[in-house]
C-alpha cells in the first residue's frame, strides 16, 4: 500500500499556495551550492526547472536525450499558452481559469492544484516577455490574445503557429545563461536507463552517454523527472519520434506511483495515415475547425471525387448533431465522431481514415485573401505533405494520440511517492484530470519549471543532508550492471523481426483497444495480446550493432522495452475505471446521445498504480479527489 | 518509384567514410524522405546490418534536429523545407539521390550523416539570452514593444538552429545563425541593455569554434528551411562594429547569478 498523502494545504483554495509559500522550509542562500540537483529532460519544465534552481544557486546537472536542449518536443507546440491576465476586460480570472481547467478535465483533477496553476499563469506571461518571447502584439504594442479550444474568453498568448518552440527557447536560453555561470552542467546525447534509490531516497541515476555507448553513474540530493508523456506508446501519435516512457517507467518499477494511466488525449485534427511507411502524425492547428465544415459522404464506401459529391450527398455529421457547437465540439467529442464515421465505412481518402475538412463556404464567405491571411502556413504545411492544395479540394483530417494526462504521481509539492523523486510537466499527472484544455499543457510545464519546483524542492533539500551519497554506493554498482545486462540481452537476441515492427503491432492493439473508444472485452484482448508480443520481442527482436557506439537501434529497442510493459498497465487502468470521463471512453458507459457519462459515487479518484515486483498484479491505490469550490456537472455540447 | 541511393556511410568521427549504394525499389510518392530512410533501415536491419545514422525527432520542420545534404543541397531540392518534411514525390522515379552529412569544420560528423552541432548551443550559451531571473519579471503590458518591431523579432527567432546555413555555406559561417539570435533579442526593448555586450560575446564564441568568415554568399538564405533573411547580417555587422566603438565597463562583462 502507498501512504499516498498529498499534503494539500489547509485553508481556502485561493490562499493555500501563499500559505504553503510561508510555511516550507528554506535553504540558507550560502548553503544552497552544497546541494546538487539531477534534471532529466530540458522541454518547457526541465529547461525551466533547471534554469531557475540554477539561479538560486544550486548545482544542478540537467540531461537530455537530443543533440540539444532546445530540441526538446515542447518545441513543436503550435496553438498557444492560457493565462488569466484578463487583458480583454471579458470577464476571465484566475478564478475562472481554475474553473475551467477542473470542469474541462471532467473533474479528476485536484482542485488545489489546479488553482494553483491558474493563479502562476499570469506570471509566466510576464517571465517568458522580459525574455524575449515574441509574443503576438497589437499594432499599440499590447500583447494580443485569441480564443482557443471552446472557451468563452480570449486568454491564449501566441507566437505565430510556434508558441511552444519560442516559449521553449526562452527557457533555454535562460537555461544556456546558467550553463555559462557554470551553475548548470548540461550533458546533452544522454540517455536516462533508470533512476537510484539509496534507503528509500531518489539520490541518483544511471545513463547512457548515446554517442559513446559508455554507462555512468550520477548522485544527486534530488532527482527531477520532466520527461514528458508517453503517447508514443501507440506507435503512430503527434509525439516527437524519441519521445518515450522509460523514466517515468522505471521510477514507476523503483516504487513510484503512476497516476491514471490510461487519460490519454486524441486530438481531432491531424492529418491522415497515407500507408504502412508512415512514422508519425502531424498535428494540423485545431483552429482550424473555425472555419472549416467537417463532412463525410452519406453514402458508404463513396470513392468520388469530393468534387464530385454534391451538397445533398454530403452528411454534416457534426452540425447534424451537435446543432450548438457544430464542428467547435471538444477536441473528444470530435475524436469519437470521426472516429464512429470511418468505423462504420463512411471515411475517406487511402484506406478510409479520413474525414474532409472543408474551407469553400468559407473562402466564398470571407474570401481567398482573408482564409489564406489565417491558415495559409497550415495549408502549406498539409500541401507539403500530402500533395494536395486546400484551396481546391477539402483537407483530409483523422484523429491522432497526442498528449498523455496520466503520469507519475506527485504530491502537492511535486513529489513522487518516493520522497526525493520529484517530476514536472507532462510527466506527471497532475493538473488536466481525465483531459487536458488546448494551451494549457505550456502553461503547466513553465508554471511547474519556473514558480512550484524551485519552492518545494528546498523544502525536501532543506530537510536532507548534502551530499551525503556519492556514486561509489553499493546502490549504484547494483543499477549499473541491472541496466547494463539488459543492454547486453537485447544485443543478443540477434532476431528476424525489426524494433519498429513490433512497435507498429503494440500500437495497433493500443489504438484499437485502448484508444478513443475502450470497452471490457477489447481491453481484456489487449491484456492477453501484449504479453504475447512482449515474449516475442525479447526472443525473435533483431537489435544490430554493438553497445559502444551510437546505436540508434539500441536506443528504440530499450524504449520500447518498457513501452511493451507499460502499455499493460494502461490497459488495466482503463479496464478498471468503469466509467467514461474526458479522454476516458469506455462504450459501456454512455449517455443515451452517445455522451461520455461520469460515475463520481464510484470514481471520483485518482488510481495510483503499485508496482509489486516482476509477474505480480500492480495494486490499485486510491487518492480520493474533493471537490469544495467546483460544482460537478454533466458536459453537454447539443 | 525505384531509387538508386548513395548514403554517406561512417562508422565513427576517426573513420574515413565513403558512399554506399542502395538500390530501392519500392518507395511511395508519399513518403517523407526519412521515412524512405526508415524503410532502408528495416531492410538493413532485418539482414542483420547496421540501419543509416541520422537525427530527426519531431519530423514536422520544428525541432532541427533533422541535417542532411541531399543531391548536394542542404536539407534537399524543396525550398523552406526541411529534410523530415520533404516528401518523395519531389524526385523522379529511378532517380540517383545523393546523401550527405552537413560538412563544416565547425560540425564534426559523429557517424553517418550525425554531426556534433554543440557549437551552435555554445554561441548561444555565450549571451544569446536576456538575463531575467525567474520571478523578477515586470508586468507583461509595461514593455510595450511596436507590432513591426515585435514581427521582425518573430522572423528572427523562427531560426530551429539546424546549420543548414552552415553546411550551404562555402566558408561553413555561421553568420545566419548568429544574425538571427542577436536580431530577435537587439529588436525588442527587452534586449537593449544587453544588446552591445551581447554581440561581442556571441561574434567571439563563433570565431572561437571554428566558424568561417561571411563573405555574402548568400547560399545561407537561400538553404534555411524557415526563410531567415541576410538582412539580419547587415543589422548583426552594424551591431557589431558599433559595439567596437562603445566601452564595456570592466566588471560589466557578466551579470552574475547571484
Amino acid at each position: 500500500m502507498l501512504q499516498l498523502d498529498a499534503k494539500i494545504p489547509s485553508g481556502p483554495v485561493d490562499k493555500k499556495w501563499q500559505k504553503h509559500k510561508f510555511e516550507m522550509k528554506l535553504v540558507n542562500p550560502a548553503n544552497k551550492r552544497k546541494y546538487s540537483v539531477i534534471v532529466v529532460g530540458t522541454g518547457l519544465a526541465g529547461a525551466s526547472a533547471a534554469a531557475s534552481l540554477g539561479e538560486l544557486g544550486y548545482r544542478v546537472k540537467c540531461f537530455c536525450f537530443q543533440d540539444s536542449p532546445r530540441r526538446a518536443h515542447s518545441i513543436a507546440a503550435q496553438g498557444g499558452i492560457n493565462a488569466a491576465k484578463n487583458y480583454q476586460n471579458d470577464g476571465d480570472s484566475i478564478w475562472r481559469l481554475f474553473y475551467d481547467t477542473v470542469k474541462g478535465g471532467d473533474y479528476r483533477a485536484r482542485e488545489a492544484n489546479v488553482y494553483r496553476l491558474a493563479e502562476l499563469s499570469v506570471n509566466i506571461i510576464d517571465q517568458c516577455a522580459a525574455q524575449g518571447v515574441p509574443f503576438a502584439r497589437e499594432y499599440s504594442g499590447h500583447i494580443s490574445n485569441r480564443s482557443f479550444g471552446g472557451t468563452q474568453v480570449s486568454r491564449t498568448f501566441y507566437a505565430r503557429g510556434q508558441t511552444g518552440q519560442q516559449l521553449l527557447l526562452g527557457a533555454y536560453s535562460a537555461l544556456s545563461r546558467q550553463i555559462d555561470d557554470k551553475t548548470v552542467e548540461m550533458y546533452p546525447n544522454t540517455e536516462l536507463l533508470d533512476v537510484v534509490l539509496v534507503d528509500g531516497h531518489c539520490k541518483g541515476i544511471v545513463v547512457r552517454h548515446l554517442i559513446s555507448g559508455k554507462l555512468e553513474s550520477f548522485s544527486a540530493d534530488a532527482v527531477v523527472l520532466a520527461t514528458g508523456g508517453y503517447a508514443n506508446v501507440f506507435y503512430l501519435s503527434t509525439n516527437a519520434k524519441g519521445c518515450n516512457v522509460t523514466a517515468t517507467y522505471r521510477a514507476y518499477k523503483k516504487g513510484a506511483g503512476f497516476g491514471n494511466p490510461c487519460f490519454t488525449q486524441i486530438h481531432p485534427t491531424s492529418i491522415p495515415v497515407s500507408g504502412d511507411h508512415q512514422s508519425k502524425l502531424t498535428l494540423m492547428s485545431e483552429g482550424l475547425r473555425n472555419d472549416g465544415r467537417i463532412w463525410v459522404p452519406r453514402q458508404k464506401g463513396d470513392k468520388r471525387h469530393p468534387s464530385q459529391i454534391s451538397e445533398a450527398e454530403r452528411l454534416y455529421y457534426l452540425e447534424e448533431r451537435y446543432p450548438s457547437f457544430g464542428n467547435l465540439v471538444p477536441r473528444d467529442v470530435a475524436s469519437r465522431a470521426a472516429k464512429e464515421r470511418c468505423d462504420a465505412g463512411f471515411g475517406v481518402g487511402p484506406g478510409g481514415y479520413g474525414v474532409y475538412l472543408d474551407f469553400a463556404d468559407a473562402i466564398k464567405r470571407l474570401g481567398r485573401d482573408v482564409i489564406d491571411e489565417r491558415y495559409g502556413n497550415l495549408f502549406e504545411m498539409y500541401e507539403r505533405i500530402t500533395g494536395e492544395n486546400p484551396f481546391d479540394e477539402p483537407m483530409r483530417i483523422y484523429p491522432a494520440p497526442h498528449y498523455t494526462m496520466g503520469g507519475l504521481w506527485v504530491d502537492y509539492n511535486l513529489m513522487s511517492t518516493i520522497p526525493g523523486l520529484f517530476v514536472i510537466g507532462e510527466a506527471n499527472f497532475s493538473d488536466h484530470g481525465a483531459n487536458r484544455l488546448g494551451a494549457s499543457a505550456l502553461m503547466q510545464g513553465l508554471a511547474d519549471g519556473y514558480f512550484v519546483l524551485p519552492y518545494t524542492i528546498g523544502d525536501y533539500l532543506a530537510r536532507v543532508k548534502p551530499g551525503a551519497v556519492k556514486t561509489d554506493h553499493a546502490e549504484f554498482r547494483g543499477v549499473e550492471n541491472e541496466v547494463g545486462a539488459r543492454t547486453n540481452k537485447l544485443l543478443a537476441i540477434k532476431g528476424k523481426r525489426t524494433v519498429d515492427s513490433f512497435h507498429r503491432e503494440l500500437g495497433r492493439v493500443m489504438w484499437d483497444k485502448c484508444g478513443m473508444g475502450r470497452n471490457a472485452a477489447g481491453l481484456k484482448e489487449a491484456l492477453q495480446k501484449i504479453p504475447t508480443i512482449r515474449e516475442e520481442f525479447w526472443q525473435n527482436v533483431s537489435v544490430v550493432g554493438s553497445g559502444e557506439d551510437r546505436n540508434q537501434c539500441l536506443e528504440k529497442a530499450g524504449r520500447l522495452a518498457d513501452f511493451l510493459e507499460f502499455a499493460e498497465l494502461m490497459c488495466r487502468d482503463a479496464l478498471m475505471r468503469e466509467e467514461s470521463c474526458g479522454g476516458h471512453f469506455r462504450e459501456e458507459h454512455q449517455t443515451p446521445e452517445g455522451e461520455a457519462l461520469r460515475n463520481d459515487k464510484d470514481f471520483s479518484f485518482t488510481a495510483v498504480w503499485e508496482h509489486k515486483g516482476p509477474g505480480r498484479e500492480p495494486e490499485l491505490n486510491r487518492e480520493p479527489l474533493t471537490f469544495e469550490n467546483v460544482h460537478l456537472t454533466q458536459r453537454s455540447y447539443k | 518509384m525505384k531509387i538508386k541511393l548513395h548514403i554517406w556511410r561512417q562508422k565513427n568521427s576517426s573513420d574515413k567514410g565513403g558512399f554506399v549504394r542502395y538500390e530501392m525499389n519500392d518507395v511511395s510518392p508519399d513518403m517523407s524522405f526519412l521515412e524512405m530512410i526508415d524503410v532502408l533501415n528495416e531492410q538493413l536491419e532485418a539482414k542483420g546490418e547496421e540501419p543509416v545514422g541520422f537525427e530527426h525527432d519531431c519530423r514536422e520542420g520544428i525541432c532541427g534536429a533533422c541535417s542532411m545534404v541531399i543531391n548536394g543541397r542542404a536539407h534537399g531540392p524543396q525550398a523552406l523545407t526541411t529534410a523530415c518534411q520533404l516528401h518523395m514525390r519531389k524526385f523522379k522515379d529511378g532517380e540517383d539521390i545523393w546523401v550527405e552529412p552537413w560538412r563544416a569544420r565547425a560540425f564534426p560528423v559523429v557517424k553517418d550523416l550525425i554531426v556534433d552541432r554543440g557549437a551552435f548551443d555554445r554561441i548561444i550559451q555565450a549571451g544569446g539570452y536576456i538575463s531575467v531571473r525567474s520571478g523578477s519579471a515586470p508586468e507583461a503590458n509595461s514593455i510595450l514593444v511596436p507590432k513591426p518591431a515585435a514581427d521582425s523579432a518573430m522572423d528572427a527567432a523562427s531560426c530551429i538552429g539546424c546549420g543548414a546555413c552552415v553546411a550551404a555555406c562555402p566558408n561553413g559561417s555561421a553568420m545566419l545563425f548568429t544574425a538571427a539570435k542577436v536580431s530577435h533579442l537587439a529588436l525588442l526593448p527587452q534586449g537593449q541593455p544587453e544588446r552591445m555586450l551581447r554581440v561581442q560575446k556571441m561574434i567571439e564564441a563563433m570565431d572561437r569554434e571554428m566558424f568561417g568568415p561571411c563573405t555574402n554568399y548568400g547560399e545561407c538564405q537561400e538553404a534555411c528551411p524557415k526563410g531567415i533573411s541576410i538582412s539580419f547580417i547587415s543589422m548583426l555587422n552594424r551591431d557589431y562594429l558599433k559595439s567596437s566603438l562603445v566601452q564595456i565597463k570592466k566588471g560589466a562583462e557578466k551579470v552574475q547569478a547571484q
